[in-house]
């Protein structure tokens, strides 16, 4: 036997399936930028442990030679990406779900246990959540990159109107590579995070889906999800 | 139990015998993969749409729209005043030297003319030797080339707005500016249009030197236009005519795909 639980609200699951092709579509018109200009690397005393990117990279992608589309594209979507943002923010900061992500100050080392856990080294199970430690570091993190590209952008696309948020971020050039080194994390994170979606399985990706988790009745003794916070009163 | 969507249907709080909550959970889950196909249909069908429209100087028409709306709305939020940061002039270097279209034969400073025109004026040709006795500007900013890279420069010449204003170009019988500028290079081969808020920023200068020296021809001698909200491809060089103008001014790269705008 088993029940419904409600796990993630509608304008959650939108925002975030919105989100996903809007920054598909952002970095690849960012990579058609960035081609024009390529001079970031990861290197250690002289040795070149990384290039963005080898000339393979760009043609296999079809990269080359794409300044001027890249940039009708980003200057277009950008909008998109940034509304959609926003709405999100002010989403979870009208309804409370703010709270879900906030990292606390146990966090940290509790999202070292979850990563031992999921790396099998731990065998404690992990503490009853909506979102793990390591889930709400993750997810506030992706969230401030998302405000950070929205500001670096800012940075670099307006250098002189915006010339204090561009001097703010240390000029010009960090602006720009801020902007890559962001990109360069979303997608380490959706990297880790399809890998943990598979993990998790079915039940937990359809919820994303649906809004609901089944839940074995057994199990209703271990409360799976807070309550639902009413909106208007955890606005504050 | 936490509080339902209120517009999903209403979970049973007791399952009853069979596991209503299963069949349930089926119903929602096809219900969102349909309705996930059908917005991916729907994002999928845009896509192919905007890509597949007729392009506007390079790019699909309707991006290029999104170009003028962006246009619409940082100039109107543009300021004459908010000034790209200055910098110690020893930090100063000579640019990469992009951009070879047209670039004349003879660059000599004591014969090069600049001619500036305006509707229902004689067209005005000016020497160099024009631009002595308007006030000396020198600056240390950042050249920022649209792809990508940057190099603080050291640039000296004359503040545009100052000679249109000592000279009385630009301008309508009422007072009222021009709102557009078309420059080209002597031989029309490359040619930039210019908002006329642009043009009368404080940093847009008419310029003949280059970190302490006389302006080296690859990088437009013996005039050129520094303009500091824009990037690289307007600071044309070998600038020889301006035109003021009621229509957009063609640009060479607004043609090729670029913003015509290209605002920093």
């Amino acid at each position: 036997m088993n029940h419904l639980e409600h796990k993630h609200d509608r304008a959650v699951r939108y925002f975030h399936w919105v989100n996903a092709p809007l920054l598909a579509v952002m970095i690849w018109s960012g990579l058609l930028i960035y081609w024009a200009y390529d001079p970031y690397e990861i290197a250690i005393r002289g040795i070149v442990l990384v290039k963005f990117f080898p000339d393979w990279f760009y043609h296999h992608l079809d990269l080359k030679f794409g300044l001027a589309t890249g940039m009708a594209y980003h200057f277009a979507f950008m909008w998109f990406f940034a509304v959609n943002g926003l709405l999100y923010i002010g989403y979870t900061a009208w309804s409370g779900h703010w709270r879900d992500l906030r990292p606390t100050r146990r966090t940290p080392i509790e999202a070292f246990h979850v990563v031992l856990h999921d790396l099998r080294l731990r065998k404690e199970p992990l503490p009853p959540g909506k979102f793990n430690a390591a889930q709400r570091l993750a997810y506030a993190g992706v969230v401030m990159m998302g405000a950070g590209s929205v500001i670096s952008g800012l940075a670099i696309y307006k250098p002189t109107q915006l010339a204090w948020l561009t001097t703010l971020l240390g000029g010009y050039q960090a602006a720009r590579l801020e902007h890559f080194a962001l990109t360069v994390g979303y997608v380490l994170f959706f990297i880790v995070h399809i890998a943990q979606v598979i993990r998790a399985g079915w039940n937990n990706f359809r919820s994303m889906v649906t809004g609901y988790e089944l839940i074995p009745v057994a199990q209703e003794a271990t409360p799976h999800v807070h309550p639902k916070p009413e909106p208007a009163a955890s606005a504050s | 139990m936490s509080t339902p969507n209120p517009s999903l249907p209403p979970v049973p709080p007791e399952p009853a015998d069979k596991d209503i909550a299963r069949q349930q959970m089926w119903r929602m889950t096809r219900r969102g993969f349909v309705r996930g196909a059908v917005a991916a249909s729907g994002g999928g069908l845009g896509w192919w749409w905007l890509q597949s429209r007729s392009t506007d100087n390079g790019i699909p028409w309707p991006l290029r729209a999104i170009h003028r709306l962006n246009e619409r709305l940082w100039g109107g939020a543009y300021s004459q005043g908010r000034l790209a940061p200055e910098f110690p002039p020893a930090m100063a270097a000579e640019p990469k030297p992009n951009g070879v279209y047209g670039w004349p034969d003879d660059t000599d400073p004591a014969t090069w003319t600049l001619t500036v025109s305006q509707p229902e004026a004689v067209g005005r040709v000016f020497r160099l030797a024009h631009l002595v006795g308007h006030p000396r500007v020198e600056m240390t900013t950042e050249l920022k080339c649209i792809e990508g890279w940057s190099q603080v420069v050291t640039w000296g010449g004359v503040r545009l707005a100052d000679f249109l204003t000592a000279q009385g170009l630009g301008q309508r019988p009422g007072g009222d500016w021009y709102p557009y500028l078309s420059l080209s290079t002597p031989d029309s081969k490359y040619y930039v249009g210019i908002d006329i808020a642009s043009a009368l920023h404080p940093q847009t200068l008419l310029c003949d030197r280059m970190n302490g020296e006389p302006l080296p021809g690859k990088h437009g001698a013996p005039l050129r236009l520094v303009i500091t909200v824009k990037y690289g491809i307007k600071n044309i060089k070998w600038l020889s005519t301006i035109r003021f103008q009621d229509e957009r001014p063609a640009d060479y790269w607004a043609e090729r795909g670029y913003d015509w705008y290209s605002g920093l």
